[in-house]
C-alpha cells in the first residue's frame, strides 16, 4: 500500500470509495496512475459485518446530519434521513442488494422520445447505447453479474416463488431471478451465496460484489493506492487559472489536512458530491465549483418507488435468502397510454422484522399498522423502481442554518413528486396489488417510498455546458481537471437500479483519464 | 437479557410474569418471571409508558416482557438526556392529571392516546418503540423471524425455498441451487 506526500501534486485524488470511487480508483491504479482515496467512513470487513438490521445500519450508514424539504413523504416520515447511503470503505456497495441492470436506448434519449414534459427539465444523455455497451460488458464481468457472461442465475427464495406465481397469474411472462452481482457459484476468489438474507447489511459471505473486498484490495495490490479512511473532504481548492489544485479534509484525528492533486474526482454519492462543489465556492467561483450552468445540485432524482406487501394464509418467510430476488420487466418500457412517460420495474424485496416495522407504514401506529406486522411470517413483498423526472426545483442545496460535526452547512434535499411520478406509482401499486390478489392475498399493504437508496442527477452530463455540469466523460465543463465519478452524472434516471451504470461509467472514465494524462491534456 | 431468575419488586424495577400463552417466548427464557432494572423511572411512570406503548403498537398476544424493552430504552434515553427525561415525565404526569390513567377502561385510555398522537411525547415513545419493540430476540420468536443466520450457514439448506403451497417456478426463472 502506497503513502503519498501531502504536497505530491502528481496524484489523482478520488473522494469516496463506493461504486463509483472504488471502481475508478482501481481502474486508474491498474493503468499505472497514483491515487489517493479520501473516504469519510471507517474500515469494516466481511468479518465485522453483523446480521442485525439495526446494528448494521448504525455500523455502515451515513448518519451525519442532513435535512429535507418538499412535498415528498420522506420529508415528513424521515426528515433527517432523506437517503440511505453508507459511510464506510466501500460506500453503499456495503448495503446494496446487487440488482444490476443496464440503461436502455429509450432511457438514454428520454427527451427525444418522451418529448418535453411540463415541470420537468428533460435532456438526452450525451451518450449512446453503443458507446456504453462494451463498458457494461466489462462492468458485468468485473462484478460477476448473474445471467451474463455464462454465469447462472440465482435460485429463487420463497419471496420469489410468491412473486413469480403472482406475476404469472396477471399475465407477466418475464419474471425471473434477475441479473444480480451476487455469486451463484464461487467466482473471483469469492464464495457463493448461502442465502443468508442480509444482503443489505453487508454480505458476510462476500458473495455480493462490494468495492470493499474487490476493487479496493485489487488497487492496493498495485502499490499505487493510498487509501485514507475516516478522512472527510470539506473543500476543493483551485488556482488563479481556475484549475483545481487539491483537497482540504479532516483526517481520522479531526485535524485539517491539504492533499495536493493533479486531478480531483468526486464520488461522494449524489447528495455529498454537489454539497462539496457548493461548499468549495470562492471569489472566482461564487456559485460553487463547476456551476456556471447553475445545475449543480439540481435535477435530483431518486426513482419513483413504493412497495407492496401482501399476506397469505400460508407462510412465506420473506427474510430467508437474497433480499432482492426477482424482477418483472413488462412495465419498464415507455408506453404513454398508461398515463405517464417512462416505465418501471417490479422487483421482489424482503426485510427482517425491524425494517418491516419501520417501513410498512412510517409514522403509523395503532391496529392498522400492527395488523401487518402480526402477519409478518406470511408476508411477501415487492418494490417499484421507476424513472422519475429531472426537475430544476428538486435539488440539493446547502442548509446554512444547520451544521454537521465539522461545523459545515449540511445538505438539504428538496423533492416534490412530479405528476408523472404520482401516476406511475399509482399504476405500480395497482399492478402489485393485482398480482398478489390473483394468488389469494389476504391483506395488501401499499408502503410509501423508503429513504432514497438510488440518488442521481445532481451534476448531470450534458452535450452543451449550458444544460449540465459534466461532459460525456464525467469531466466538468468548467474545470478540465475536475471529474464527477458517481451517480450524480446521470442525465436522467431510467427505470433501472443505477449501480451497474455507475461502475460502467467509472471504467470508461478511468480509461479516458489515463489516455488524457498520457497526452498531458490534463 | 430481560429475564432473570429472581423476581424483584423494588422501585426502579419493572417486572412481570410471562403469560402462559407466550410459548414461543418462554422457550427462550430461563424462567417465567422477568424484571428490568430502571435508572430513572418510578413504578407509575414505567407502568404508564408500557401501557401507552401497548396502545401505540397493539399486539394482543405479545407479552409485556417485550414491551418492557421499550420502557428500558426510554429509561436509558432519559438517563442520558435531561430534556428527554422531562418530556417523558411531564407527559406521564399530564396523562394522569385527571386521575389514575391506568385504571381507565381500554377505550378511555385509547381516546386519550388519540388526543396526544403526533405530539412530542407520543412521538418519542413511538419512534423508540418502532425499533425497540421489534428488534429483539423475543419479538423475533413471537412474530416468526429467525434473526441472524450466518452462524447457522444461512438458509441455503434451511428452507430458503421451502414453501409448498405454490408451484415451483421453472428452472429458467429460478435455477436450482448449484452445489458448491
Ligand atoms: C439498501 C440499499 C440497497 C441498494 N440496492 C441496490 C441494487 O440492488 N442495485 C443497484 O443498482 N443499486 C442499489 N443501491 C444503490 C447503490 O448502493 C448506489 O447506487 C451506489 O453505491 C452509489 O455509488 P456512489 O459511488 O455514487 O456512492 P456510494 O457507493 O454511496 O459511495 C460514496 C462514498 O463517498 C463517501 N463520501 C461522501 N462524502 C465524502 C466526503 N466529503 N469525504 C470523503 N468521503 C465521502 C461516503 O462515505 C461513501 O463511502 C442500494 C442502496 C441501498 C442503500
Ligand atoms: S443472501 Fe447471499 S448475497 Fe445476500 S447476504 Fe446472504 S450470501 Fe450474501
Amino acid at each position: 500500500m502506497a503513502a503519498f506526500a501531502h504536497d505530491d501534486n502528481s496524484v489523482v485524488v478520488v473522494i469516496g470509495s463506493g461504486a463509483g470511487g472504488g471502481t475508478l480508483a482501481n481502474e486508474l491504479c491498474q493503468r499505472g496512475v497514483d491515487v489517493v482515496v479520501l473516504e469519510a467512513g471507517g474500515h469494516e470487513s466481511i468479518a465485522s459485518f453483523v446480521n442485525d438490521e439495526v446494528a448494521a445500519f448504525k455500523q455502515l450508514g451515513w448518519l451525519d446530519h442532513r435535512t429535507s424539504s418538499g412535498s415528498w413523504r420522506i420529508a415528513k416520515d424521515f426528515p433527517n434521513l432523506p437517503a440511505m447511503i453508507c459511510k464506510t470503505v466501500g460506500g453503499s456497495t456495503a448495503h446494496w442488494a446487487g440488482v444490476s441492470l443496464r440503461l436502455r436506448e429509450h432511457e438514454l434519449s428520454a427527451r427525444s422520445i418522451y418529448g418535453d414534459i411540463d415541470g420537468a427539465n428533460m435532456l438526452d444523455w450525451p451518450l449512446s447505447i453503443g458507446e456504453l455497451a462494451a463498458f457494461y460488458d466489462r462492468a458485468e464481468e468485473k462484478m460477476g453479474v448473474t445471467r451474463t457472461h455464462d454465469i447462472p442465475g440465482l435460485p429463487g427464495n420463497n419471496n420469489f416463488k410468491v412473486f413469480y406465481n403472482a406475476a404469472k397469474q396477471v399475465g407477466y411472462r418475464s419474471a425471473n431471478t434477475g441479473r444480480m452481482a451476487i455469486n451463484s457459484r464461487p467466482r473471483s476468489g469469492r464464495a457463493a451465496c448461502q442465502q443468508l438474507g442480509f444482503c443489505m447489511q453487508g454480505c458476510k459471505m462476500g458473495a455480493k460484489w462490494s468495492t470493499l473486498y474487490t476493487e479496493i484490495p485489487a488497487a492496493q495490490a498495485t502499490g499505487r493506492l493510498d487509501l485514507r479512511e475516516s478522512c472527510h473532504a470539506t473543500r476543493i481548492e483551485h488556482d488563479n487559472s481556475g484549475k483545481v489544485t487539491g483537497v482540504i479534509y479532516f483526517d481520522a484525528n479531526g485535524e485539517e489536512q491539504r492533499q495536493l492533486a493533479r486531478i480531483v474526482c468526486v464520488a461522494g454519492n449524489a447528495i455529498e458530491t454537489p454539497r462539496l462543489l457548493l461548499l468549495s465556492e470562492s471569489s472566482k467561483y461564487p456559485d460553487g465549483l463547476a456551476n456556471s450552468s447553475g445545475e449543480v445540485g439540481q435535477n435530483y432524482q431518486r426513482h419513483t418507488s413504493g412497495s407492496v406487501f401482501a399476506t397469505f394464509d400460508e407462510p412465506v418467510h420473506m427474510y430467508r435468502g437474497t433480499s432482492m430476488a426477482g424482477i418483472v420487466t413488462e412495465e419498464s418500457g415507455h408506453h404513454p397510454g398508461r398515463g405517464f412517460a417512462g416505465g418501471y420495474q417490479l422487483q421482489s424485496i424482503g426485510f427482517g422484522l425491524a425494517l418491516t416495522a419501520g417501513f410498512i407504514n412510517p409514522g403509523g401506529w395503532g391496529r392498522s399498522t400492527t395488523r401487518a406486522i402480526d402477519e409478518y411470517a406470511n408476508m411477501a413483498g415487492l418494490w417499484i423502481v421507476g424513472e422519475d423526472m429531472p426537475r430544476t426545483s428538486n435539488r440539493v442545496t446547502l442548509n446554512t442554518n444547520e451544521k454537521d460535526q465539522w461545523g459545515i452547512p449540511v445538505a438539504n434535499v428538496h423533492y416534490d413528486d412530479h405528476a408523472n411520478d404520482i401516476a406511475m406509482r399509482a399504476h405500480g401499486y395497482r399492478q402489485g396489488r393485482a398480482m398478489y390478489e390473483a394468488i389469494g392475498a389476504k391483506n395488501v399493504f401499499e408502503a410509501p417510498p423508503f429513504p432514497s437508496s438510488h440518488n442521481m442527477g445532481t451534476c448531470r452530463m450534458s452535450e452543451r455546458p449550458l444544460f449540465g455540469v459534466v461532459n460525456k466523460w464525467g469531466q466538468s465543463h468548467d474545470i478540465a481537471n475536475l471529474f464527477i465519478s458517481d451517480g450524480s452524472q446521470f442525465t436522467t434516471s431510467g427505470a433501472g437500479n443505477p449501480t451497474l451504470t455507475i461502475v460502467a461509467l467509472a471504467i470508461r472514465q478511468a480509461e479516458w483519464i489515463g489516455l488524457e494524462m498520457n497526452r498531458r491534456s490534463i | 437479557m430481560a429475564t432473570r431468575r429472581d423476581f424483584l419488586r423494588a422501585s426502579g424495577t419493572l417486572s412481570g410474569v410471562l403469560w402462559l400463552s407466550s410459548s414461543a417466548i418462554s422457550s427462550l427464557a430461563p424462567s417465567r418471571s422477568w424484571a428490568l432494572e430502571l435508572g430513572v423511572f418510578n413504578d407509575l411512570q414505567s407502568r404508564t409508558l408500557l401501557q401507552l406503548t401497548r396502545h401505540i403498537f397493539p399486539h394482543d398476544t405479545l407479552d409485556d416482557a417485550v414491551y418492557a424493552f421499550v420502557v428500558k430504552d426510554l429509561d436509558t434515553a432519559s438517563a442520558g438526556d435531561q430534556a428527554v427525561a422531562k418530556l417523558l415525565s411531564d407527559g406521564v404526569t399530564e396523562l394522569h392529571s385527571g386521575g389514575d390513567w391506568l385504571t381507565l377502561s381500554t377505550a378511555q385510555q385509547f381516546a386519550s392516546v388519540e388526543k396526544i398522537a403526533g405530539g412530542a411525547f407520543f412521538e418519542k415513545i413511538r419512534s423508540t418503540a418502532v425499533v425497540s419493540l421489534y428488534n429483539n430476540e423475543l419479538a423475533f420468536a413471537h412474530f416468526g423471524y429467525e434473526g441472524s443466520s450466518f452462524e447457522k450457514g444461512g438458509y441455503l439448506n434451511r428452507g430458503f425455498n421451502d414453501i409448498t403451497w405454490l408451484p415451483d417456478p421453472p428452472p429458467e426463472a429460478s435455477p436450482s441451487p448449484e452445489l458448491n
